[in-house]
């Protein structure tokens, strides 16, 4: 039950539960498709070492749903992994370990996410303005401190964290998103703070009036996002090994596609995170798969677009049609 | 209000002019003939895409795919130079225009007939478009000696001293001011981006108005898309990668304003300036050009902070003589 959440009306929840399941029933197409199209696919090892493809920007998705269901956005999160990285990068090489460096790295992202929504808040500027300003900024940072060079001097306990297994089974970042998955669908759905998130989402006047303090709530939002960005930075770099100023260059509109394809509304207040749960398993499972037959990735972008485009017009087009219908009869 | 913008787009020009001057105490050549020339013919595209995300922005919209539809298009009419290296220019140009409508086409039915949400929409077609150069070139680059001659020497070929694409975006220019300032379907999209359902109670189709911006963006970006792969002489699948937000800054730096309604075509050539001023300054001051991001990143936010001051000293305005009881020659009430 967790897709319970304030709507307009009944007909538009039945619209996203249905949504939550078209999403299910692509997913298990697609897992269906990799299984028939190569034998390694169904394999438990090969299965838990895809995540790592996308743990990293699954942990975004989850704050950038809270930021799109309350009217914001952030288009600088790929900026901000790439001005994290940097910072661990220039620690590593004055010797910082791993526990620092990692700390370093979610500091320095939810100072960056506070500086977004303490502009956005402070001088009441849309986001996507603000966030397409500092985009450049944060990765103009890093190209600043490396121009076309790089950091690769990282310690050796630093790699245990992008390459090392729970278990030996399961990746330290898949672990990560998990347990923050969880963490976030139960303050979304079950406490104050998400109900407080839909209601500003859907009339921040009302809200307002009603006694929310919007402008905090936003601007906190922000800093959970920044702060996502930072720990997706640590991994990514641990996993990688290296940090350029061009890494994670193109996330920022991935993860705002996987968060729309989940069915949040980007006018706000709708959509659940079920729903970004599974379209984050979507998109992973099928550039997993297409890895497996070998598509280059860049292929994949046009999937992404044709999929986030009908995820959003599918339901307008139904609702014109049955709309169109009821005129039609009477 | 028209005074508030015409202040603002003076005070942006003096600053180019502050910053051209600093530049040129520091390295005289910068205002020497070639590097001028240099500028001009590198800021027109700018100025064309500048001028078409105009479009969208100031009816309250974004078209975050004209890079990737540059991008599309140029490497469709630099295959199709490659097939028929012996291609007329008209041709050239007709295509470009042609094909960039297209890719707008999609959008703008999207967007208007669905009514879909616009960055939604141009994130997806940013996306597909994108991929799209990689699957019909296969990767591969097309570079200048595999491209026609004539293809890659029209734009940079000159006409009373200036290039080709400079006399280009001076077209685009006068006919957008004149749409913007002179034309009622010009008008109608400020109308429709101050205010949505103001704009319908007069009878603004709201449909059509978005086909035309939509499908305006797309014809300005297949032109620019064929201008800048002939002016750098190759097309790859990362063309103009980024490109959209340097055209969404050059308008908020003007002054455009993202929530629709405001921004002129002067603001939007001043803010166009301000950016290849800095980006081809930066060398010839001895900057790395690695700066280069991080300064217009920085000047974005001061240009946005800027304008929502701006907006806010207006609001008080509007306070002022109730509250204090109009000393400054106030309407008497």
């Amino acid at each position: 039950m967790l897709s319970r959440h304030p709507g307009p009306g009944r007909s538009r929840w039945a619209v996203l539960k249905r949504w939550e399941l078209v999403l299910l029933a692509i997913l298990v197409a697609i897992c269906a498709a990799n299984s028939y199209a190569s034998p390694y696919f169904l394999d438990v090892h090969n299965l838990l070492d895809s995540t790592q493809s996308f743990s990293e920007k699954a942990l975004i998705a989850l704050s950038m749903s809270l930021l799109i269901i309350g009217r914001d956005i952030d288009l600088s999160v790929a900026a901000i992994v790439a001005l994290c990285s940097v910072v661990m990068g220039w620690l590593a090489t004055q010797g910082v370990g791993m526990p620092g460096l990692l700390t370093a790295s979610v500091v320095v992202g939810t100072a960056a996410g506070m500086f977004n929504g303490g502009i956005v808040v402070g001088f009441k500027v849309p986001a996507i303005v603000v966030t397409i300003g500092t985009v450049s900024l944060f990765r103009g940072i890093p190209y600043i401190v490396l121009g076309d060079g790089a950091y690769t001097d990282y310690p050796d306990d630093f790699a245990v964290l992008g390459q090392g297994y729970l278990f030996d089974l399961i990746p330290y970042a898949f672990v990560a998103f998990v347990v923050l998955a969880a963490v976030f669908a139960v303050v979304v759905h079950k406490t104050t703070i998400g109900r407080k998130l839909y209601a500003y989402g859907t009339n921040p006047e009302a809200a307002r009036y009603s006694g929310i303090n919007v402008d905090a709530y936003r601007f906190w939002m922000f800093a959970v996002n920044g702060c996502m960005a930072g720990l997706a930075a640590a991994f990514l770099t641990s996993r990688v090994g290296a940090t350029r100023p061009n890494m994670a260059f193109g996330w920022d509109l991935e993860v705002v596609a996987i968060v729309v394809l989940g069915g949040v509304g980007i006018a706000g207040g709708t959509g659940t995170m079920t729903g970004v749960i599974l379209a984050i398993f979507v998109m992973g499972m099928m550039t997993f798969g297409l890895g497996l037959i070998n598509v280059p990735g860049i292929l994949m972008t046009i999937v992404v677009g044709i999929l986030l485009i009908t995820a959003v017009a599918l339901p307008i087009a139904l609702r014109k049609i049955s709309a169109w219908r009821a005129r039609a009869s009477h | 209000m028209p005074s508030l913008l015409r202040r603002r787009e003076t005070a942006l020009a003096g600053i180019v002019a502050v910053l051209v001057t600093a530049i040129a105490v520091r390295a005289p050549v910068f205002l020497s003939r070639g590097s001028l020339d240099t500028l001009v013919t590198d800021g027109a595209i700018l100025a064309i895409m500048a001028l078409a995300q105009l479009l969208a922005l100031v009816t309250r919209g974004i078209d975050l795919s004209v890079a990737a539809n540059m991008a599309l298009t140029g490497m469709i009419t630099a295959l199709l130079s490659q097939a028929f290296p012996e291609m007329s220019i008209a041709l050239t140009l007709a295509l470009a225009l042609g094909i960039g409508l297209v890719l707008g086409a999609i959008n703008a039915g999207l967007i208007a007939l669905l009514e879909m949400p616009p960055i939604v929409v141009t994130l997806g077609t940013m996306s597909i478009y994108r991929g799209l150069v990689f699957a019909i070139s296969g990767g591969a680059w097309v570079n200048a000696h595999q491209l026609g001659p004539a293809f890659v020497a029209f734009p940079n070929e000159r006409l009373l001293g200036l290039t080709h694409i400079v006399w280009i975006a001076a077209i685009v220019i006068v006919i957008e001011y004149v749409f913007f300032h002179h034309l009622r379907r010009g008008r109608e999209l400020y109308a429709l981006g101050g205010n949505a359902a103001a704009a319908q109670y007069v009878g603004i189709d709201a449909a059509r108005v978005k086909l035309v911006v939509y499908l305006g963006t797309g014809a300005l970006a297949g032109l620019s898309g064929y201008l800048w792969v002939a002016r750098y002489a190759v097309a790859y699948t990362e063309t103009a990668l980024g490109f959209e937000m340097q055209t969404i800054a050059a308008c908020v730096i003007g002054g455009v304003s993202i929530a629709g309604g405001r921004g002129t075509v002067a603001g939007c050539l001043l803010g166009t300036t301000f950016l290849v001023v800095i980006f081809n300054a930066l060398p010839i001051i001895d900057v790395s050009p690695f700066w280069q991001m991080a300064i217009s990143g920085a000047s974005i936010l001061v240009a946005v902070i800027v304008n929502s001051r701006g907006e806010r000293r207006r609001g008080k305005r509007i306070l002022a003589p109730a509250v204090s009881g109009a000393p400054r020659g106030g309407a008497p009430c």
